[in-house]
């Protein structure tokens, strides 16, 4: 629940092939309890910046400032949901995995255990605490990855298309979970995506790139009370606002 | 079709093939074209190994085998899953071990057996010494192929809760790696068994499978020779089904990481 400066991050790939460049001059602001969704077309280096976010990558240029302390490495007080099913371990029970963050700050079985089972309630998912993963759906599977990164309470949560590989009405039901979640536990969001009504739905600011190599291009603010009714007009308009913004790119997509 | 079904019938498959090759070795062995000191009858063969495992050399014999092929292996395995991790995860160790195990590793461990009599003298030590010889590097790869198959988004994640560089090795990249690591056991103890019985031959006195084989040479017991070579594969059998079998029952195929073997 702490604000997150981004300060003009460019991030340059070594390849064998020669240099590639994944970001270009990022900047924006993140405050403290706000879900941001990052759109932009694919290639465009939304994957990149939030790598960086987390601390997977370093910049070439640039920092992150948590709190304004700058970020280096990777740390708890970000918890991170990919999009890959994967993510999971498979050895762990669904229960077993939510633990991970507490037993690695060496909180004893029975406390973290409660607390893991707390947050498979918060995902809707209690009944499945004894569950492998691969006994899960791959909403279920997300929904696990959510309760994992929660669950040893970081200030940021950073998300990268986490729904982008489920159906389209599973979809919806996870959005609407997520935006459940976040109004329960007002974390802050860095959400990637790059389905514009997605990004209406949940974002309070949406930050649209430009195609690769990308920097920021322009931000929108989303000013509709919640929960959203997708087939509103305003949340129509805001669509076409954000797909003009995106130009063939995402219309293409 | 139930999980009880598929084991008999696979059973029932296996007990067919099994005795088809028993019934055209015992029409051989009845058909007088070989001398039968040479080529004895199956119940022959049965009633030397229940006299063998009544009076208890069998049972001796086994002993001293297990002894040495466990003992061995398991040094293997304590060296050579920790050093592929390590191989794995960094770029100095397996600089520096990859050349040496392509180097060794060719050398047929049975190879070694008179450099060892010489250097440790019959028994024991050279037997164990061999089939640690054996088994290590089926271990080594195996765990370095593992480590390097583990999917990067578990590391990035144990990472961002906060893992320490040990909690990594045994929360994660252990059971990570774990198909690969079983795979390694698997062929590991399958490689330690085969020197295990070759080194007897060579360097053991006195007790032992491979001991009793070739000692059975000497007085052209075939008997014995085909009572131990059926208990060779009796235990090769018990410790490939049962014990890794059911190793990887309770361990990858639960977590869903490697399917069951199609019966
Ligand atoms: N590991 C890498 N090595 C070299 N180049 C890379 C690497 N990862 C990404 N890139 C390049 O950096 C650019 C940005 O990639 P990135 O994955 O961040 O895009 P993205 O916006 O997340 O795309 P998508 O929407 O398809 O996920 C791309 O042009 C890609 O080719
Ligand atoms: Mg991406």
């Amino acid at each position: 629940m702490r604000p997150i400066e981004i300060r003009d991050v460019s991030l340059i790939y070594e390849t064998p092939a020669g240099n590639v460049p994944g970001v270009q001059s990022v900047s924006f602001q993140i405050a403290a309890s706000e879900f941001v969704c990052i759109v932009g077309p694919s290639g465009c280096g939304k994957s990149t910046l939030l790598n960086i976010i987390a601390g997977f990558l370093t910049p070439t240029v640039g920092e992150i400032r948590i709190d304004g302390k700058a970020v280096t490495g990777q740390g708890q007080d970000r918890g991170v949901v990919f999009q890959d099913f994967a993510q999971l371990f498979p050895w762990r029970t669904a229960l077993g995995n939510v633990a991970f963050g507490l037993e690695m700050q060496g909180m004893e079985k029975n406390r973290r255990e409660t607390i893991a089972m707390e947050q498979l309630g918060l995902v809707k998912l209690e009944k499945f605490a004894q569950s492998y993963p691969h006994h899960l759906s791959g909403g279920m599977q997300q929904r696990v990855a959510i309760a994992r990164a929660l669950a040893y309470n970081p200030a940021v949560l950073l998300m990268d298309e986490p729904f982008a590989a489920l159906d389209a009405l599973t979809r919806d039901d996870m959005q609407r979970l997520l935006a459940d979640v976040w109004r329960k536990t007002r974390k802050t969001v860095i959400y990637v995506t790059h389905n514009v009504a997605e990004a209406v739905y949940l974002a309070d600011r949406v930050v649209v790139m430009t195609p690769h190599p990308g920097t920021v291009k322009t931000e929108v603010l989303i000013r509709l009370p919640r929960p959203r009714d997708p087939l509103s007009v305003e949340f129509l308009d805001y669509q076409r606002q954000l797909l003009q913004h995106l130009g063939q790119h995402a219309a293409a997509g | 079709m139930t999980n009880a079904s598929v084991h008999i019938r696979s059973a029932r498959r296996a007990a067919i093939t099994l005795l088809f090759a028993a019934a055209v070795y015992e029409t051989l062995a009845r058909s007088g074209i070989f001398a039968a000191a040479l080529l004895p009858t199956l119940p022959q063969v049965a009633q030397t190994l229940v006299a063998m495992l009544v009076d208890g050399t069998m049972v001796w014999h086994v002993a001293y085998t297990l002894y040495r092929v466990i003992f061995g292996f398991s040094l293997a395995v304590a060296v050579g899953v920790p050093l592929g991790i390590l191989m794995g995860r960094f770029r100095a160790v397996e600089n520096f071990f990859l050349p040496l195990a392509s180097a060794l590793m060719p050398i047929p461990s049975l190879a070694w057996v008179p450099v060892f009599i010489l250097w440790f003298g019959i028994g024991n030590t050279t037997t164990i010494l061999i089939v640690f010889y054996a088994a290590t590097f089926p271990m080594l790869l195996n765990a370095w192929s593992g480590v390097r198959a583990v999917n990067p988004l578990w590391l990035r994640a144990a990472g961002v809760m906060g893992a320490s560089e040990r909690r990594l090795f045994w929360k994660v990249i252990v059971p990570g790696a774990s198909p690969f690591i079983i795979t390694g056991l698997r062929q590991a103890f399958l490689r330690a068994w085969i020197a295990v019985v070759g080194a007897e031959m060579l360097a053991a006195s006195n007790w032992g499978l491979g001991w009793t084989i070739f000692d059975a040479k000497e007085f052209l017991n075939a008997d014995v020779m085909l009572a131990s070579l059926a208990v060779i594969g009796c235990i090769g059998f018990i410790f490939e089904r049962l014990v890794f079998g059911s190793l990887e029952r309770i361990t990858v195929i639960r977590w869903g990481m490697m399917r069951a073997a199609k019966d």
